[in-house]
């Protein structure tokens, strides 16, 4: 059965009365007002329709058309070794492993983790009572205008969250590991991350999202992630979910003065994905780089939309994005650069390249600038072509088959976005992760 | 014979370029195919690789005897076809030597030799440099990407140095090389001068010819081979162009 819209976010509604019957004295009054709030915004939003600019291309039939549950995990040791075999998990890293949303203590550590360093999970961190959690979440991800981030805002329940203290350099990546398994019923997650890096510390933040089978499952998640003073932040998110799956995932990165953040978004996986990407340069000299490559095939729509918000003078901003588009899929990028009137000096570029590898696949890519000074220096571009014959052909008459040499030239393609990423070890995984994709071909 | 092309005919889209060749070549010789700008010197070399925007009309092409129009691109390279192109193309993004191990691998496999480890294969690498000349830093950079015209076709005798090729075909190597580069790619192309091996140089001029000596030399004019000699020929074209050929055109054109 599948649901109409209406009906669909009458459940939503539902559930969250059920929610809160059940969860009454739990948790902090602040965070309950903020669910509150969230379940507000959504019941006024409503899932946003192909009407809006920003949804133009991205129906959300599909994913308000299911009825999704709750999600609930049981630990066992089963379940355990199965992870153990996923990508990603045998990293060098301190990690928190979600399952199904849930944070599973048996599999996450912390070891080696500077004393200073906080790093816990949301109902953790709720419990103990920090003060910086009230201060700082909910405070960038605009719940009033983005359904998305209401809906997680008035369901999020756990997730890491992780504050570095002025001057801290942490040696190896925090990795915030979602997985997402079984269900008899498709269920929803919200996963809610918060960032939190001091004055001139430097951090490394890896988040990734993987399945352990081809289940129908939603993920709705929300990262925010603060650089303050002289900060600097890199930040990996890698989106391999089910293809049966739903990702609609939210990013907020705030860099103040000084600061400096990188973002490397990877999409390969799920059946509809959607990552909205914001970076708030918010002091004079702050910088931003964005990395994102996204990889469909089959059906897939994989939705990527970035935006930059200059508000102070003297910021710079790289933007690359690459995809690689086969089958019947759909890829979308919108790049969204504002430059606010006080944001003189401001340096920007931004780039979309486009490999289509399929007459049937399709990318609707979209720079969107808004320049509101007058001293500045931005350039954009969009690019969609085909692999080139001359190249296949150079490599064939040196003895390279056709596959391999088709292969050669998509991985090149690709390397260019993913050789951005600092962690060594991820950085091959995630070939690893595209050749494997590739190997699936045209499904 | 390594190579027999018998009245082969080959077309872009409904344009005829090549209007019935002729040529063979035996193992270890060494052909010049001269001949003005647009008479389809380039077109008969990517035929041969298995350009697939030729389409061959009529005729056909022997080489060890097998019909090689019928093998793809690849297979030729693997069967000891080498093409040094005219204009190499730039392919971001793969490193050199990424690019020539999986080649030479790929050639290796089918001459039932083991894949060379990276090892051996650095020190494979290591001496076909040195023989050109090449600046190492070129190795780790994207095949040909930013190379000057001169590094890329030095790039191509490298290639060629490191697979080893039964039948080599170069594209007008000399176009774009300095005088200092054109004796070094002279050498380096010299050295591999084998009986085993047999080399079609194209050119358009003969500058090239005063290094590498040919045994035999054919005008192509107008998709046709117009004329054949030995080494004199070259000096010949040199000093009276290619005008006067026109009057040598085959008596089955002369209408
Ligand atoms: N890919 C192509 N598409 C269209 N025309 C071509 C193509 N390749 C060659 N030609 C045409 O064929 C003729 C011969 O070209 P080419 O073989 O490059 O000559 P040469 O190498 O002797 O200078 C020219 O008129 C050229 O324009
Ligand atoms: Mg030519």
């Amino acid at each position: 059965m599948t649901l109409a819209v209406k009906e669909s976010e009458e459940l939503y509604l539902k559930s969250f009365r059920e929610l809160e019957k059940s969860r009454a004295s739990g948790a902090p009054g602040w965070f309950a007002k903020l669910r509150n709030l969230g379940m507000e915004a959504f019941a006024d939003l409503g899932f946003p329709t192909t009407r809006l600019e920003d949804w133009k291309y991205t129906n959300l039939a599909p994913l308000t058309g299911v009825n999704f549950q709750p999600a609930q995990y049981d630990f066992s040791d089963k379940l355990a070794e199965q992870i153990a075999s996923l990508p990603f998990v045998s990293f060098e890293t301190t990690r928190l492993v979600f399952v199904n949303g849930h944070y599973c203590r048996e599999l996450s550590s912390l070891a080696g983790l500077a004393e200073s360093v906080k790093v816990t999970n949301l109902s953790e961190a709720l419990r103990t009572g920090g003060s910086s959690l009230e201060a700082h979440l909910a405070r960038y991800a605009d719940f009033k205008s983005h359904a998305f981030v209401a809906l997680n805002t008035a369901f999020m329940e756990d997730g890491g969250v992780i504050e570095i203290p002025k001057g801290a350099v942490l040696e190896k990546p925090l990795h915030l590991m979602f997985i997402s398994t079984g269900g008899a019923e498709p269920w929803v997650a919200y996963p809610r991350n918060l960032v939190l890096a001091g004055r001139e510390s430097q951090a490394a933040v890896i988040e990734t999202y993987a399945s352990l089978d081809g289940n129908v499952y939603f993920n709705n998640s929300v990262t925010e992630i603060v650089a303050e003073e002289g900060a600097r932040v890199d930040y990996v998110k890698v989106q391999a979910e089910s293809e049966a799956a739903f990702h609609v995932a939210t990013v907020l990165a705030y860099a103040a003065r000084n600061a400096g953040i990188q973002t490397n978004s990877l999409q390969f996986g799920a059946r509809l994905g959607r990552e909205e990407l914001s970076t708030v340069l918010d002091g004079e000299g702050a910088e931003s780089f964005l990395y994102g490559l996204y990889v469909t095939n089959g059906q897939q729509l994989l939705d990527n939309h970035s935006a930059i918000d200059h508000t102070r003078p003297h910021c710079s901003s790289r933007e690359f994005y690459k995809g690689i588009l086969d089958g019947k899929s759909t890829g979308v990028f919108n790049g969204k650069i504002l430059v606010r009137k006080d944001a003189q000096k401001t340096d920007s570029k931004q780039s979309d390249k486009n490999l289509l590898l399929s007459e049937s696949a399709a990318i609707n890519t979209k720079p969107q600038l808004e320049i509101f000074a007058d001293d500045v220096k931005c350039t954009h571009g969009a690019t969609v072509g085909q692999i080139d014959p001359e190249a296949i052909f150079y490599l064939r008459s040196r003895g390279i088959g056709w596959e391999d040499a088709r292969n050669l030239l998509i991985v090149a393609f690709a390397n260019e976005i993913i050789d951005r990423i600092k962690f060594l070890p991820l950085r091959e995984q995630l070939k690893k992760t595209l050749a494997a994709k590739m190997a699936g071909g045209t499904r | 014979m390594l190579l027999e092309i018998k009245n082969l005919h080959a077309n872009v889209g409904n344009n005829e370029i090549l209007k019935g060749v002729d040529l063979a070549v035996g193992l270890g010789e060494v052909h010049a195919i001269m001949g003005p700008n647009g008479s389809g010197k380039s077109t008969m070399a990517q035929v041969l690789a298995g350009r697939d925007v030729y389409t061959v009309t009529e005729g056909e092409v022997l080489y060890g005897g097998r019909d090689l129009l019928d093998m793809s691109p690849e297979e030729r390279a693997r069967e000891g076809i080498f093409l040094a192109f005219q204009y190499p193309v730039e392919i971001p993004g793969v490193s050199n030597t990424y690019f020539l191990r999986a080649a030479l691998n790929a050639v290796r496999k089918q001459r039932g030799e083991e894949e060379l480890d990276a090892m051996d294969f650095l020190a494979l690498i290591r001496e076909k440099m040195k023989l050109l000349e090449m600046d190492e830093t070129l190795l780790n950079r994207p095949v040909n990407e930013g190379f000057s015209g001169g590094e890329k076709k030095r790039n191509e005798i490298f290639q060629m140095a490191v697979l080893e090729p039964k039948l080599a075909i170069m594209d007008e190597t000399d176009s774009g090389l300095d005088i200092d580069a054109l004796r070094i790619v002279a050498q380096g192309v010299n050295s591999l001068r084998s009986e085993k091996r047999s080399i079609i140089v194209v050119t358009h001029y003969q500058r090239l010819l005063n290094y590498i000596i040919p045994d035999f030399v054919h005008v192509l004019s107008n998709g046709r081979i117009v004329k054949s000699g030995g080494k004199e020929l070259a000096l010949e074209l040199e000093e009276r162009g290619y005008g006067w050929l026109d009057e040598t055109v085959p008596a089955g054109e002369k209408a």
